[in-house]
């Protein structure tokens, strides 16, 4: 794990570990007291991409799978919510979130269940096809899913009908709260998948991820575990698209479409798919990233491109893997 | 009967389109054990350059029969740009993690289909003259284009010259003992570097091609090569990855379901190819023919 390798002189690892997660955390939570609300909107954007990698980089960081459909699982979590607005009229956030998460955890296990059955290439083409399949369906049954236009998504009412946005103000007023709403949810999120992946059940899927025979000798079973793995990750990133559907104002197929796909692998390898912080590190980044080259070029995705085609050539590990390797080179150097 | 004639025609034509993507996307495979995600984009590429050859072409006042050289002047253009890919950028991964050579080839497929948009803008191009060039067949009193049939004749010649080249020649030889054996070949003399631009470049040739011949019948637009790519898949899955049958018979499963679902069951036509090939991936994981 990088951040426990991270040069923090102390005893007592997770305690500074906790110390410098709080610290962030407030640092987070102070962010929109100092900068525009259109600098809130975006890292709202950003701690979204971030669970999205997140729950992606279960699979391929902690158990060696690589996924090139979670747009499927975002783009379910996204339309559960249109369809729950439009068809049944519902507004309240908390029951998007309970009923979204439900319907990925099952897609999840679906998907799952056909795909932890492959390896390597094939669980990607797999998983690939698959995504395609909601895209067509999304895309063809317009009158279902408005098609290319796709459903709008209106602003839902927080905490049990609590706080409601209308009237004059309410978009402000809407990001300002809508932010701390999703830093919440990220910092659930980060927990849980921390405590999972440094449990034993984490450790399991590490092995079957560096040895899938010596795993298979120890007595795992290893579909069952890649297959929770595989319904955690999904059910990660289809929470993401549930809270990036209201922010975003809409359902769109772009994001089933594969190459939404693409962008998060591209996330995760940013940051670092080897470290638990680098998709989050890589979720923010890639936002900003993104938004500052839609802005100033027309080409901006020969711009992703390149810098992708760079990161994998220059720095394989990715943005927080590059820090810590020299972090660990600046204290050796320390030492001596 | 004349109905169901055209149709078959129609699934032939798309086959053979979609043979030629697929068997590149194969071919590079089955050598490099690279899965190129920039495949898609190099078809589009061969589709807007031989439109835009076309348009120069009749804009000079060319003659019709002339502009069929373009075609695989078009197809050449690819198969330069994978000389230039394959050794610049591609040769350093093939040691790499599967995550990374994908990646790295699908950073590739954002940087090509920007430059189409950078060179030709965002504007379809269209090589009509070619179609018009070869008069229509009249069939059980239904008009066809002659084209689409030359189409199918450059479909089946790709896939015959492919298999003579692959089976008939000794370069073919040292195709395929690369492929099993990268470092036998390479202790028997065999220069292994040639053999994997080589093949790269005639994998871009043969993409280019499907896009050059494509392109007359309908225009060139920005995203083909991506839409392209996804079905290519579709095609390699159901034969199997490597495989040259398999990509011929993948191309005709994936076209005929094509042209059913668009007769019958317009909506989920695409759906159920890709449920198709995630079946085939269930029951056989390498496919019909694949051996990988």
């Amino acid at each position: 794990m990088m951040k426990a390798d991270a040069p923090i002189v102390s005893h007592r690892p997770e305690l500074a570990l906790a110390a410098v997660s709080a610290v962030v955390l407030v640092a987070l939570a102070l962010v929109p007291q100092v900068v525009d609300l259109y600098q809130t909107q975006l890292l709202t954007y950003g701690l979204i991409a971030a669970i999205a990698a997140l729950g992606f980089n279960l699979l391929l960081g902690y158990t060696g799978l690589l996924s090139f459909g979670h747009s499927a699982f975002f783009g379910i979590g996204a339309y559960t919510i249109a369809f729950l607005l439009r068809y049944l009229n519902i507004h309240s956030m908390e029951i998007y979130l309970a009923i979204g998460l439900a319907v990925v955890a099952v897609t999840s296990v679906l998907f799952g269940y056909i795909c932890v059955r492959h390896t390597r290439i094939f669980f990607g083409i797999l998983t690939l096809a698959l995504s395609q399949v909601l895209y067509s369906l999304a895309l063809k049954l317009f009158w279902v899913t408005g098609g290319t236009d796709g459903l709008r998504v209106a602003r839902p009412s927080l905490l049990f009908g609590l706080v409601t946005f209308s009237g004059a103000g309410s978009f402000q007023r809407f990001i300002g709260t809508y932010y701390y709403y999703v830093l919440a949810l990220f910092a659930v999120s980060v927990v849980i998948l921390w405590v999972i992946v440094h449990s034993p059940f984490g450790k399991a899927l590490q092995a079957i991820r560096d040895n899938e025979t010596r795993a298979a000798f120890l007595g795992l079973r290893i579909p069952r575990y890649r297959l929770i793995a595989f319904t955690i990750s999904g059910t990660f990133t289809g929470l993401a698209g549930i809270l990036w559907a209201p922010l975003n104002g809409l359902a769109t197929p772009d994001v089933l479409y594969w190459t939404f796909s693409g962008e998060i692998v591209f996330t995760a390898l940013l940051g670092g798919f080897r470290s638990f912080a680098g998709p989050i590190v890589g979720g923010i980044v890639f936002t900003y990233l993104k938004t500052y080259a839609v802005a100033t070029t027309e080409y901006w995705q020969a711009l992703l491109g390149a810098v992708l085609v760079l990161l994998v050539i220059v720095l394989p590990t990715g943005i927080v893997g590059a820090l810590s390797q020299l972090a660990a080179k600046l204290t050796t150097k320390a030492k001596s | 009967m004349a109905i169901f004639f055209i149709q078959v025609l129609n699934s032939l034509f798309y086959a053979s389109v979609l043979f030629l993507i697929a068997a590149g996307l194969s071919l590079i495979f089955g050598v490099m054990r690279i899965v190129n995600m920039a495949h898609g984009a190099l078809y589009g590429i061969g589709a807007f350059v031989t439109a835009w050859l076309v348009g120069r072409a009749v804009a000079f006042g060319a003659a019709p029969a002339w502009l069929f050289l373009l075609i695989p002047v078009g197809a050449g253009v690819v198969a330069l740009i994978g000389l230039v890919i394959e050794p610049l950028l591609l040769r350093r991964f093939y040691r790499r993690a599967e995550e990374y050579q994908l990646l790295v080839t699908f950073g590739l497929l954002l940087i090509l289909e920007d430059a189409v948009r950078f060179v030709w803008g965002g504007l379809p191009l269209t090589a009509d003259a070619l179609m018009d060039a070869v008069p229509s067949v009249r069939l059980g009193g239904l008009v066809y284009p002659g084209y689409n049939i030359v189409v199918i004749g450059v479909g089946v010649a790709a896939a015959v010259a492919l298999w003579a080249v692959i089976y008939r020649t000794k370069f073919g030889i040292m195709l395929r003992a690369t492929s099993q054996d990268r470092r036998m070949a390479s202790a028997l003399g065999i220069n292994v570097g040639a053999v994997y631009v080589s093949a790269f470049a005639i994998g871009c040739f043969m993409a280019g091609l499907g896009g050059a011949i494509i392109v007359p019948s309908q225009a060139a637009v920005l995203g083909m090569g991506i839409n392209a790519l996804v079905l290519a898949f579709v095609v390699v899955v159901i034969g199997g990855l490597g495989s040259l049958q398999g990509a011929l018979v993948g191309a005709l499963i994936v076209s005929f379901v094509r042209t059913l679902g668009i007769q019958f069951f317009p909506e989920i036509e695409l759906a159920v190819l890709y449920l198709i090939a995630a079946l085939v991936l269930l029951v056989k994981p390498t496919g019909l023919f694949g051996n990988a």
